[in-house]
């Protein structure tokens, strides 16, 4: 699978709170929750992104609470890709439970430039920034995370784990 | 002679069903409880049913706490913990806290004796890291997560390696377990124990009491820790014996454990410390913060608000006033602690000083209600996160500290020591 878009810049330490403010947990609903993507950090980007585009932030990236509801905005405002120097651990298994794709590529983020247009080739496990021409490689999930890809995300893996001991 | 382990280790080779872990293994343990308030658990029944999940593994084994936007807020918040309600009937969940009953998750589950020593426990709240003062090993998950393992009563882990805090010495006064756990991310930084688990140890944290272990574990995530843990000994004993209903285990970490690194603290070089915005990382001792003017002071919150931290807080409150310019909020944790603190006659001076005294909720640390902050405004709170609009509008500004300074910030209208009044 290959995805492309636009780069959408960010720094360290993005919190769950930033991806999606507390005060509109009062739904769960995916379309509703984008609407108010990354509005205390960057009141511009849900106006701004595009269907395919990406997140590229530095260190920690979703740190803080565990709502899944920040993966799930992110996701629904039509980002293709988080591209990250590091994750925080809860937003990271969120991420790959509900099937947001995610890589970490610390290279990659100290180079690309807001802006810029990507594509990440996550079969051959590459990414190339089409503005500069640079690439980057990065490696394949392994164990758990890489079954949990392999099923679709953890409502089919669980389904099928449930299944089997029927 | 099998290797050396600590006590993470200890704790996840237990629930694995395997002698021995190391870090960087994966495991799949099996869960003693499983936790969701009213934020994450809509999610995660959703994703239950989604999985063709029929029944919860254990009704016993699964809490559900109305917390976070409780007593409802608005109308789609009434929806979801509605939602929760009806799902906990229907599985005949004894563990499902209303208000009213509950309190803060994570003030409740071990007041209720649902979490004991050498448990394994993951919740869909990340400070759910509160119980490895007990001796478990406790962390937070996404919904999803939650609804597989409400499902399915298990879940994979990649065992973390263990970061080692040894703190030794006598504490001043004013200083306890949120200064300890402040200082030391201020040292490390909010991702200095990413992935990690954070073991406090020594001979300060071996004489603290259990309030002040919980806050010290609550706030492990704000580190990036995977869990926080103190041995227990004769302090969690005490604490559980009275609230057990079933078998628990002590475990400890092996002499010649391994560490992927210690850390060493001095007690006596601690002072009261205040994060400052917008970082839990920013932390800096009492001395050094200057003149922050503050509109409002929060002392509640799964991190500051057991009983110990109210009579912390009211005994700077007593016989004074909070500024005129402050708004004061004091949460007690539980339905529990507030009839104590009411008992107590601490309420009775929280009320005299000018305060408002809340039922139980999150509430104001979240930003969703009962003490929202304006464009501008500054407070300080005992709560665990001063992100960008966490209390409120994104232009306002949390200062982080314990009971004692916040009280005393709320009577001289500006961050304080109590020493200072």
């Amino acid at each position: 699978m290959k995805v492309t878009g636009k780069a959408h810049r960010y720094g360290d330490h993005v919190d769950t709170d930033a991806i999606i403010p507390a005060r509109y947990l009062n739904t769960t609903d995916p379309d509703e929750l984008a609407s108010h993507c990354m509005e205390d950090i960057d009141v511009d980007f849900v106006r701004k992104v595009q269907s395919g585009d990406m997140i590229v932030a530095g260190r920690n990236f979703g740190c803080g609470s565990s709502r899944e509801h920040a993966p799930l905005a992110i996701k629904a405002a039509g980002v293709s890709c988080v591209i990250a120097a590091s994750y925080a651990r809860i937003f990271y298994r969120n991420a790959l439970n509900i099937g947001l794709p995610i890589v970490e590529q610390p290279e990659a983020v100290a180079a690309i430039a807001d802006g810029d247009e990507l594509e990440v080739d996550f079969a051959g496990g590459v990414i190339r920034d089409l503005t500069s021409g640079a690439q980057w490689r990065f490696s394949a999930l392994s164990g758990p995370a890489a079954e949990l890809i392999e099923a679709g995300g953890l409502v089919n893996l669980t389904r099928k784990k449930l299944a089997s001991r029927e | 002679m099998p290797e050396a382990m600590t006590i993470t280790e200890k704790l996840l080779a237990r629930s694995a069903g395997v002698d021995h872990v190391k870090p960087g293994e994966f495991v799949t343990c099996k869960l003693d409880l499983v936790l969701a308030n009213d934020i994450t658990a809509p999610i995660a029944i959703d994703q239950f049913y989604s999985m063709g999940g029929k029944h919860v593994f254990d009704p016993e084994k699964v809490a559900l706490v109305a917390d976070h936007s409780t007593p409802n807020k608005d109308i789609k918040s009434a929806q979801m913990v509605k939602q929760m309600r009806d799902f906990a009937r229907e599985q005949q969940m004894p563990h499902f806290y209303d208000i009213g009953c509950g309190g803060i998750e994570h003030i409740i589950l071990p007041d209720f004796g649902l979490v004991l020593p050498g448990d394994v426990v993951i919740g869909a709240d990340s400070h759910t890291c509160t119980y490895g003062a007990l001796g478990a090993f406790s962390t937070g998950v996404g919904s999803s997560e939650a609804g597989a393992a409400m499902a399915t009563g298990e879940i994979w882990f990649r065992v973390p390696a263990s970061l080692k805090f040894v703190v030794d010495g006598s504490l001043s006064q004013w200083v306890g377990g949120k200064d300890i756990i402040l200082y030391t991310i201020g040292k490390i930084g909010v991702d200095g124990a990413r992935y990690r688990a954070m073991e406090f140890a020594g001979s300060t944290i071996e004489s603290l009491p259990m309030a002040d272990r919980f806050t010290i574990c609550n706030m492990a995530i704000e580190a990036g820790g995977k869990n926080g843990v103190i041995a227990p000994g004769a302090t969690v004993e005490e604490f559980v014996s009275s609230r057990a209903s079933r078998p628990y285990e002590m475990l400890s970490s092996d002499d010649g454990a391994e560490y992927e690194e210690v850390f060493e603290w001095n007690a006596a070089d601690i002072e009261p410390q205040v994060s400052f915005p917008h970082l839990p990382e920013n932390a800096r001792g009492i001395s050094e913060v200057g003149e922050i003017v503050i509109d409002q002071a929060v002392v509640g919150a799964c991190t500051n608000g057991r009983l110990e931290d109210l009579r912390s807080a009211a005994e700077v409150l007593k016989g004074r006033r909070v500024a005129p310019s402050v708004r004061c909020i004091i949460i007690p944790g539980s339905q529990q602690i507030h009839l104590a603190a009411v008992r107590e006659g601490i309420v009775e001076t929280f009320l005299e000083a000018g305060c408002a005294v809340s039922t139980p909720t999150c509430g104001p640390c979240l930003g969703g209600h009962m003490g929202v902050l304006a464009a501008g405004e500054k407070a300080i709170a005992t709560t665990n996160r001063n992100f960008v609009g966490r209390m409120g509008h994104p232009d306002s500004e949390v200062y982080l500290a314990n009971p004692a300074i916040a009280a005393a910030s709320a009577v001289a209208g500006k961050i304080c020591s109590p020493d200072e009044l």
